[in-house]
């Protein structure tokens, strides 16, 4: 299974994001996706930087994607999108359906992210008739479905599945992180680099439950399949995605590395779980509510 | 411009199509629509019923087929299809692409809408299940101001559907995991929202805690209502303060726009409601028929009367509404 680095889903200063990229270059990770798919107002890092880190990722050996924005609405946002598409260097995530229509009508192979829902074969084997060359596992479809989908699956078509990260569970119009400061979208203050994780939204009653990133809604808790690899790996999943976050990033991409190659779980397990801002969840992959955390499966 | 309202059982149906909508929709028992509630939906004869009440009354009946199917249960979707197919209904709304294809290929001549669940928010979006299934109208997700939406009309190759009023989503429809995330139960692949066999309310020392699937959405004093635990809709802690962090419990109410709807050329407006009770439908239909018709006659004297805004608010979710996205401000 190759390791791949899902987009940055957070509004990070500049600095800090070039820093992060200029330490992937040197990781075991073999893909890389690149760019803003959470909001659009986010633009500290411009169309032609995104395509400047790629080429020196790729001169690094990377195999790089540029990923779309999840939730499309104005008018301009389309607009990017178009060129986002048309750019002749690398291929794209799609994450909306009109970047589907896009590429498929420009003859375009894509990837689909986890914004796009692919939930059975029939839906899997249209897209790969669109060019569809890899397609991320929905994270709430969980391994007795992922058995469903493979068993049968397009040919050339590859799968990745969400391996590490906190999950993207809705888009809003309305930005949270802005209304958390009581401020509206159109006059946000960018407070989300005051969040280079999220913003923790808790229950009145303490539970870590949710993070806010701007218009996306994550969960507190991090999602990982560090535990499932060998039924992963058995099932033919072809690629593990894993979601930076403003710490520990390049030590967890290594811990992945040798649960790849071998290494027992246990301890690596253990060391994961402290690089995680608010522990660990793995429900969804057991079918379960998506917050559950199994120790005993996840070792 | 069309009125749709919702109908989860015959009396509604009935309350629908007496009170003045031109379309009313419907799904069937089961996890192949977004309202898998149980005691809802339609099955066998009381769904043949239902579509001769609406169509001998030259009413349209559309069936949402609007869930995601997963591999093993795929046969079902299609089952529903075939039978909604089979009894004449005027339009099916769908909202996975494999479902649509399935239909498109074996009931060439049936009517496909794009269900608000497709999470469809333009023009590129609308035309991939244009040329790929042929559809013909298109649900919008509540997630675009009007500015927006009419930009999407104006560029769309096939008119386009609106909510006008009913329970308001926040986050866009199809992509939400929320409830799945605490429950297990999707929205996407079961059908309910914030489903009711994961609801727990709790009575405390000083008042009530509501929970869902043991997490605390909110909690209510002495002597405050306690509302559903729809989880987008509780209070919660974000920094020091505990709010409404996500949404108001309010709902959709545009009727103060309607001549701005008819205006960018949106061709019919969806109620939303088919959990709510037959006298509940009736109102709404009732009052959305009343301004709907007063603004097509007459848009520019066109004024919201008092006793429609009173009678939606009497009905509404923490008895407030609001224009939600379509008004800038709100987002």
């Amino acid at each position: 299974m190759r390791l791949s680095i899902g987009p940055i889903q957070y509004f990070w200063e500049r600095p800090r994001v070039f820093e992060f990229y200029d330490q992937l270059a040197h990781s075991p990770a073999e893909i890389v996706y690149l760019g803003e798919a959470v909001c659009s107002k986010r633009r500290l890092i411009k169309p032609e930087d995104w395509l400047a880190i790629g080429r020196e990722l790729r001169q690094s050996g990377k195999e790089v994607l540029l990923s779309s924005l999840t939730l499309l609405e104005a008018a301009s946002e389309v607009g990017s999108l178009r060129k986002l598409c048309g750019n002749d260097e690398f291929m794209v995530e799609a994450n909306d359906v009109a970047a589907i229509q896009m590429l498929s009508a420009a003859g375009k192979e894509f990837v689909t992210g986890p914004g796009i829902n692919l939930y059975n074969l029939r839906s899997l084997r249209l897209l790969a008739r669109k060019g569809l060359r890899r397609w991320v596992l929905p994270v709430e479809l969980g391994l007795d479905t992922l058995r469903d989908l493979q068993s049968m699956r397009p040919e050339r078509v590859e799968t990745e599945v969400f391996a590490l990260g906190r999950l993207p569970l809705a888009y809003s119009a309305r930005c949270y992180t802005a209304r958390s400061h009581n401020l509206p979208k159109d006059d946000c203050q960018f407070k989300c680099l005051d969040y280079p994780d999220g913003r923790m939204l808790e229950t009145r009653d303490g539970q870590e439950f949710l993070v806010l990133n701007g218009i996306q809604t994550q969960s507190a808790q991090t999602h990982s399949v560090l535990g499932q690899l060998p039924e992963l790996e058995a099932l033919g999943v072809d690629v593990l995605r894993i979601s930076p976050q403003s710490q520990g990033s390049p030590r967890i991409i290594e811990i992945f590395d040798e649960a790849r190659n071998g290494a027992g779980p246990e301890v690596l397990q253990q060391e994961l779980i402290s690089l995680l801002p608010a522990g660990a969840c793995n429900g969804y992959l057991l079918q379960r509510a998506g917050m559950d955390h199994d120790d005993s499966q996840a070792a | 411009m069309e009125l749709v309202c919702p109908a989860g059982n015959l009396p509604s149906l009935k309350a629908t199509v007496d009170n003045g909508a031109d379309a009313v929709y419907v799904g069937f028992q089961d996890d192949t629509n977004a309202r898998h509630f149980s005691g809802l939906n339609f099955t066998g004869r009381t769904f043949e019923k239902a579509v001769h009440y609406a169509q001998d009354r030259g009413r349209k009946i559309f069936v949402a087929v609007n869930t995601f199917p997963r591999p093993e249960g795929f046969s079902r979707w299609q089952a529903a299809v075939d039978q909604a197919a089979d009894y004449g209904v005027d339009a099916l709304i769908v909202a996975d692409m494999g479902v649509m294809d399935y239909a498109c290929e074996r009931w060439p001549d049936l009517r496909l809408h794009v269900s608000v669940q497709a999470s469809v928010t333009t023009a590129e979006g609308i035309r991939f299940y244009h040329e790929n299934f042929g559809v013909r109208r298109v649900v919008l997700p509540r997630v675009l101001s009007i500015g927006q939406v009419a930009h999407v009309v104006r560029e769309s190759p096939i008119p386009v559907e609106v909510f006008g009023f009913g329970s308001l989503c926040v986050m866009v429809e199809g992509r939400c995991l929320l409830s799945s995330y605490a429950t297990g139960r999707s929205p996407n692949t079961y059908g309910a929202c914030s489903p009711a066999s994961h609801v727990r309310w709790e009575e405390t020392g000083d008042g009530t805690d509501t929970r869902l699937n043991g997490v605390l959405i909110d909690h209510f004093g002495e002597g405050e209502k306690a509302g559903y635990p729809t989880l987008c809709k509780g209070r919660f802690r974000v920094g020091e303060h505990v709010f409404y962090a996500l949404e108001e419990p309010t709902s959709l109410n545009t009727l103060s726009i309607l001549p701005r709807l008819r205006e960018i050329g949106v061709s019919a407006i969806k109620v939303e409601g088919r959990q709510r009770s037959p006298a509940y439908v009736a109102q709404v239909t009732a009052v959305m028929r009343a301004a709907i018709d007063h603004c097509l006659q007459d848009p520019a004297s066109y004024r919201p009367r008092d006793q429609w805004m009173r009678a939606l608010g009497s009905v509404s979710e923490g008895t407030q509404t609001t224009l939600g996205a379509y008004h800038r401000p709100w987002q």
